[in-house]
């Protein structure tokens, strides 16, 4: 089972624009690809690291402002703007690791760091003119496949779709290569990993670096895909959360758990939107499934495997 | 004049606050050989170690590694370089199984995943954790934690290996399974430091051994040398211990 449950999934959601033609069907799997991308993203530092960081919104926002300041500053095309994005989330995350862990910060530290920049970005982005304030940026609308604009829903949904099967693969590279295992043991214990000649900074910053070129991604496509960002899009707070719970109620740390945590997440968000339509709804949902996974379920809907198996 | 030692520490201290807790230490370890530090409890033997491998920084001192001044690197720097130790209070990587933790030992010298496996598998059942290589580390027994311990420190290819304590709550038939295994580590060409408080294993095993008490070095010799030196009987037996057991 554990060998075609994995490809059965694949090769349905691959099918979902064939059959799909509603907007509805097709936005709604576009936003939980995306979404477990995002987790995805997340979960390679924070559950295969455990750097446990409550700022992903900032790689997000630095690759959407990257993205939506050149094309409408001056003009480049978005194709080429996109290295420039990733490039600079990896940085800004190489950045947070080294800091960090220079300083010695983990856990509950970490993450009121990584909440502080993200907060302070999104300050900046408020007031600063280049990211024209709290009005935001709008991009304007020329459908061509050269300004990464489509009139066809589906190949947003195909990108998106191409992002999670990069961010997976990355995911499982770091269950077998070198670099996932010293992470595994920088997460499970450091100064063990440091007696055993691991280079703790070094290792947390590459985890950083990766996960925040590949968000930085996301910015981008977001920007495409909606063709407007502001400050609280970009850096806000709601973003992070949902990266990180997707990853958690599905299993940090497991190459398939930001997936699992996608759909579960959708599946409840939206239906209990149709039933509750009052606005901060969702967020104390949210809450409130953040504190029952991380009471009873702390490896996520992937850890109930192993109570079946060991039953 | 023998060849110089494989770790050579000179005027190593440290103090905490108004504590001296480590006072111009000075030992030599020499290559292939079996060097205990011993003392009793509070003397700053940990310490020591920390200090030895980059975990703490001394106030002053050298540290050198086969002619190298390793003074001040950071843990996985002196690791890569050839010295690695284990801690009193086992760290196992708990979410791991115990072929994985000794496998982070592995890859510091083989990048290759296969053969960084095989190398963790072999040092596992070596070490006699054969038929525990894929349960979780957590699983692990007293004992067969600082078995782990080893492991994960040999499975890095050391040139010196510094154990803090390898022995302390285990009973006797596993204090005597452990020296055969430090002696077959020993055998396979690794120099040994070990810090220990089971004298019968210190006897048993060490060439030579150094007395540590309250951050000083007080004697240094061969075991029967150290256990008729007043000044040690007196460090772990109270002023005037000596003269009444000569007495």
């Amino acid at each position: 089972m554990r060998h075609w449950l994995p490809v059965l999934i694949a090769v349905l959601a691959a099918c979902v624009p064939l059959v799909a033609h509603s907007h509805f069907l097709v936005n709604l799997a576009t936003l939980t690809v995306f979404s477990a991308f995002l987790g995805q993203c997340w979960n390679i530092s924070g559950g295969f690291g455990g750097l446990t960081s409550f700022g992903h919104a900032a790689f997000f926002g630095v690759g959407a402002y990257a993205d939506a300041v050149i094309q409408t500053r001056w003009g480049i095309s978005p194709w080429a703007s996109l290295p420039l994005a990733v490039v600079l989330g990896a940085v800004l995350g190489a950045a947070i690791g080294f800091a960090a862990s220079r300083a010695g910060l983990r856990g509950s530290y970490f993450a009121l760091v990584t909440l502080a920049v993200a907060e302070v970005l999104r300050v900046i982005a408020s007031a600063s003119p280049i990211t024209q304030g709290g009005l935001g940026i709008l991009i304007k609308l020329n459908v061509t496949p050269g300004n990464f604009q489509f009139s066809d829903d589906r190949v947003f949904y195909g990108l998106a779709f191409l992002m999670l099967a990069l961010s997976m693969a990355v995911a499982q590279w770091l269950t077998m290569s070198r670099f996932g295992t010293q992470l595994a043991a920088v997460r499970e214990n450091e100064d063990a990993a440091r007696a055993l000649g691991v280079a703790i900074v070094r290792t947390k910053s590459a985890a950083l670096a990766l996960s925040g070129g590949l968000t930085a991604l996301g910015g981008v496509l977001y920007v495409q895909m909606f063709l407007y960002v502001d400050p609280n899009i970009a850096f806000g707070a709601d973003r992070t959360v949902e990266m990180l719970l997707v990853a958690m109620i599905g299993g940090a740390g497991t190459v398939w758990g930001p997936v699992l945590g996608a759909i579960l997440l959708h599946v409840v968000a939206d239906t209990s939107r149709i039933a509750i339509d009052a606005p901060g709804f969702a967020p104390m949902l949210y809450g409130v499934i953040l504190l029952l996974i991380v009471g009873f379920l702390p490896k996520g809907v992937a850890g109930l495997k192993g109570w079946f198996v060991r039953a | 004049m023998p060849d110089a030692p494989l770790l050579a520490v000179s005027g190593l201290s440290k103090t905490f606050g108004g504590l001296a807790a480590v006072k111009s230490v000075a030992l030599d370890v020499p290559a292939g050989g079996i060097v205990a530090l011993v003392g009793p409890n509070g003397a700053g033997k940990t310490t020591s170690f920390a200090m030895i491998c980059g975990f703490i920084r001394p106030d002053a001192g050298r540290v050198c590694l086969a002619g190298q001044d390793v003074t001040g690197w950071r843990p996985d720097q002196v690791a890569a370089a050839g010295m690695v130790r284990t801690f009193q209070i086992t760290q196992p990587f708990a979410g791991l199984t115990v072929m994985e933790n000794i496998r982070v030992g592995a890859y510091l010298r083989i990048a290759n995943r296969a053969a960084a496996t095989q190398a963790a598998r072999d040092v596992g059942t070596r070490l006699g954790l054969g038929p525990m290589l894929d349960r979780p580390a957590a699983a692990l027994t007293v004992a067969g934690r600082k078995r782990l311990e080893v492991a994960r420190a040999v499975a890095t290819r050391p040139r010196l290996l510094l154990l803090d304590e390898v022995m302390a709550g285990l009973n006797p038939t596993e204090i005597n399974e452990i020296v055969g295994l430090i002696r077959q580590v020993q055998a396979d060409g690794v120099t040994i430091l070990l810090i220990e408080h089971v004298m019968q294993a210190v006897t048993a095993l060490a060439d030579k051994v150094y007395v540590l008490a309250e951050g000083a070095l007080i004697g240094a010799g061969t075991p029967r040398e150290i256990a008729g030196n007043p000044a040690v009987i007196e460090a772990y037996l109270g002023h005037g211990a000596a003269a009444r057991m000569g007495g």
